[in-house]
C-alpha cells in the first residue's frame, strides 16, 4: 500500500531521516514510535508532503510521490491529522469535517457561486457523510455547535472525522492521543479499532505504549533518525535495541 | 412531506438567498421616501464600496490575507472605464467588461509573485502596487488627465434608459450589489469557502486537506480584484468623473477599516461596515475634519475588543455562549 525505500532528510547538514525503510500493510495499522526527537514527525511530514524529503522514494498506489506537493498527495487518497490540531475555530463542527471534503466539493469558483441545483445537492450529500462521519466518532450531537465551544477530547475527534470522512485510503494519525486522560484514550483506541474493522489502512505516530500495544499489527521504532527494529508489538516489547533507545544502556541492562 | 413542511424546507434551504432578497423592496421604495439625490448620492456610494469590500472581504476575512492596495484595482476599473469610453468608443457595458478582464489579468500577473508573501510583506507589497498605480494616473496627464481627473465619462444606459440621475442609478447599483452578495454568500458555504477558510488558518494543513494553497491565494486575489474594478467602473459611470485621490493608498486603508469594523469573513458585515464608514462621514462634520484620526481610533478600539470585527465577533461571542450554556445542560 504504502512504502519507503530509503528515505533520508538533512536540517542543515543534521540527518533528521537515515535512510529509512518500510511498508505498511494494506487494511492493518503500523504504529511509528520512538523517543523524543527521533524523526517521527519529519517522517510523517515527508510522506504527506509537507516537507519535501531529500532522497529515497515513497511509493503510494504505484506511484512515487516523494517529489509531490501535498495537495497532490491528499487528492491520491492519503489524509492526516496533526498534533495540535488545525480546525477552522471560525466554523461549526460539521463545516470543519466537511473541510475533509473539500477535494470531493471541486473547486470551481463559478460553479460555487452561482450554487446551481447540481451543486445543492452534492453539498447536500457531502453534508450527510460528514454528519455520518460525526456519528462515527461520537459528536453529532454538537455538529452544530461552534468549533471553539467543544471541549479538547471532542477537538481531537473532529479532527479524526475529518481525517476519515472522505474514506481515504491511508491516513496518518500524528499523536491522536496526546494531552487525553485515559479514560478519553481509551475511546480513541476503540474508535481507531473500529476503523481498521472497517477496512482503513493507519500508520499511528505515537508516543502512549499502551495504545500502541493495543491497536497495532505492526511496530516500527525510529532513533535518531534511523530505523531500529520492526514487528509484532510483541516483538518489539522484547527487543532490546528498543529497550536501550527507549531507557538508554544502563536500562536494558538492569 | 406535507406541503406546510415542503414549505419550511424550502424557506430553510434558501435562507441566505431570502434574506437578501428581502432586501430588495426596501431598497425598491427607499428612493420614493427619500427623493433627495445627496442621500441618494451617498446610498449608491455605499452600494459601491459594499462591493469593493465583499471582495476584500473573501480575501482578507476568508482566505486570511492582506492587501493595502485594492485602492488601485477600483481606480484601474474606473480609468479602464472612462478611457475605453472616452478615448476608445466603446459603449459602457462593454466597457466595464473588458476593464475588469483586464484588471484579473493585472491581478493574475501581480498575485503569483506578491502572494508567496504573506503578513507584513504582503501588506507592503500590494501597498506599493497601489503607489505605483496612483503615481500613474497622477503623471501621466495625457492619458489620465493628472491631478484635475477625468471628466466626460457618459452615463451607463440600461434598455431605453440613461442612468445619469441618482434616482436612476439607485436601482441599478443597488440591484448588481444583490447580485453580488449571493454570489459572494454562495462562495462561501461551498467547498471553495471552507477551503478558504482552512488555508486562513494554516497553509500547510490546507495542503494537507487537498487544498492547491498557491493557486488558491491568486484565485480569490483575482476574484477580489474583478469586485473592485466592476465597482470602480460603476462608480466612474455613475460620478461621470474621476480622480486620483478617490484611488489613493488612504482610500485601500478606508476598505481595510470597513472589513475590520464590518467583521472578518462576514458577508453581512461588510455590508455594515461599508455602509457605516461611508455614511458616518457626510452626517458628522468632525467626522470630517478627523476622519483619518477617527478611522484609526475605530481600527485600534475593534481590534483590541473584538479582533475578529464588529459583527463577526460578537456573533462568536453569542454562539459560543450558546453553545457552552448547552454544554452545561447536557
Amino acid at each position: 500500500m504504502l512504502e519507503l525505500i530509503r528515505v533520508n532528510k538533512n536540517f542543515g547538514g543534521l540527518p533528521a531521516l537515515n535512510e529509512v525503510s518500510f511498508s505498511l500493510n494494506s487494511g492493518e495499522i503500523t504504529a511509528l514510535i520512538g523517543p523524543n526527537g527521533a524523526g517521527k514527525s519529519t517522517l510523517i511530514n515527508c510522506v504527506s508532503g509537507i516537507i519535501p524529503c531529500d532522497s529515497g522514494k515513497i511509493i503510494f498506489k504505484d506511484q512515487d510521490i516523494s517529489r509531490l506537493p501535498a495537495h497532490k498527495i491528499t487528492r491520491l487518497g492519503m489524509t492526516r491529522t496533526f498534533q495540535n490540531f488545525r480546525l477552522v475555530p471560525r466554523l461549526s463542527v460539521l463545516d470543519n469535517v466537511l473541510c475533509g471534503l473539500t477535494v470531493q466539493a471541486g473547486r470551481s469558483f463559478i460553479k460555487a457561486m452561482l450554487r446551481l441545483p447540481a451543486t445543492r445537492h452534492q453539498e447536500r450529500r457531502l453534508r450527510l457523510m460528514a454528519q455520518e462521519a460525526l456519528d462515527l466518532f461520537g459528536i453529532i450531537a454538537k455538529a452544530d455547535w461552534p468549533l471553539a465551544a467543544l471541549p479538547y477530547g471532542d477537538k481531537k475527534r473532529v479532527e479524526m472525522a475529518r481525517a476519515f470522512v472522505a474514506g481515504p485510503d491511508i491516513v496518518l494519525l500524528d499523536e491522536p492521543v496526546a494531552g487525553l486522560n485515559p479514560e478519553e484514550t481509551a475511546e480513541i483506541a476503540a474508535l481507531i479499532k473500529q476503523m481498521r474493522r472497517n477496512g482503513y489502512t493507519i500508520l499511528l505516530v505515537e508516543h502512549d505504549m499502551e495504545l500502541v500495544m493495543k491497536v497495532s499489527d505492526q511496530v516500527v521504532v525510529l532513533d535518531s533518525g534511523r530505523l531500529i527494529a520492526g514487528g509484532t508489538p510483541e516483538e518489539i516489547r522484547r527487543n532490546p535495541l528498543v529497550l536501550e533507545a527507549y531507557l538508554g544502556k544502563i536500562g536494558a541492562a538492569a | 412531506m406535507t406541503s406546510r413542511e415542503k414549505f419550511t424546507y424550502f424557506i430553510f434551504h434558501h435562507r441566505a438567498g431570502l434574506t437578501v432578497w428581502g432586501l430588495a423592496p426596501a431598497l425598491l421604495f427607499f428612493p420614493f421616501y427619500y427623493d433627495n439625490p445627496y442621500i441618494l448620492g451617498i446610498t449608491n456610494l455605499v452600494a459601491i464600496n459594499v462591493i469593493i469590500v465583499l471582495g476584500l472581504n473573501l480575501f482578507v476575512g476568508y482566505a486570511g490575507q492582506i492587501s493595502l492596495g485594492h485602492a488601485a484595482f477600483f481606480g484601474l476599473g474606473a480609468y479602464g472605464s472612462a478611457l475605453l469610453t472616452v478615448d476608445y468608443g466603446l459603449r459602457a457595458w462593454p466597457a466595464m467588461g473588458l476593464a475588469a478582464l483586464l484588471v484579473a489579468l493585472v491581478a493574475l500577473l501581480l498575485g503569483g509573485p506578491v502572494l508567496r508573501l504573506s503578513g507584513h510583506y504582503l501588506a507592503m507589497a500590494t501597498l506599493g502596487f497601489n503607489i505605483v498605480i496612483f503615481t500613474i494616473m497622477v503623471q501621466w496627464d495625457e492619458v489620465t488627465g493628472g491631478p484635475s481627473g477625468f471628466a466626460g465619462i457618459p452615463p451607463l444606459t440600461v434598455g431605453p434608459w440613461i442612468i445619469d440621475d441618482e434616482f436612476r442609478f439607485h436601482f441599478l447599483v443597488w440591484a448588481i450589489t444583490l447580485i453580488i452578495i449571493t454570489l459572494c454568500l454562495n462562495l462561501v458555504r461551498s467547498g471553495v469557502g471552507r477551503g478558504l477558510a482552512a488555508l486562513a488558518v494554516d497553509e500547510r494543513a490546507a495542503a494537507g486537506l487537498g487544498i492547491d494553497v498557491k493557486k488558491e491565494k491568486v484565485k480569490i486575489f483575482v476574484l477580489s480584484a474583478i469586485l473592485a474594478s466592476l465597482a470602480g467602473s460603476l462608480y466612474a459611470h455613475c460620478f461621470l468623473f474621476v480622480n486620483p485621490d478617490t484611488f489613493g493608498i488612504f482610500a485601500s486603508v478606508d476598505f481595510v477599516i470597513m472589513v475590520v469594523v464590518g467583521g472578518m469573513g462576514s458577508v453581512w458585515g461588510s455590508l455594515l461596515g461599508a455602509g457605516l464608514l461611508t455614511i458616518l462621514p457626510e452626517f458628522l462634520d468632525i467626522f470630517e475634519t478627523y476622519k483619518d484620526i477617527i478611522h484609526g481610533l475605530i481600527l485600534v478600539l475593534i481590534l483590541l475588543f473584538l479582533p475578529q470585527g464588529f459583527v463577526t465577533g460578537i456573533l462568536d461571542i453569542i454562539r459560543t455562549r450558546l453553545a457552552l450554556k448547552r454544554r452545561q445542560n447536557a
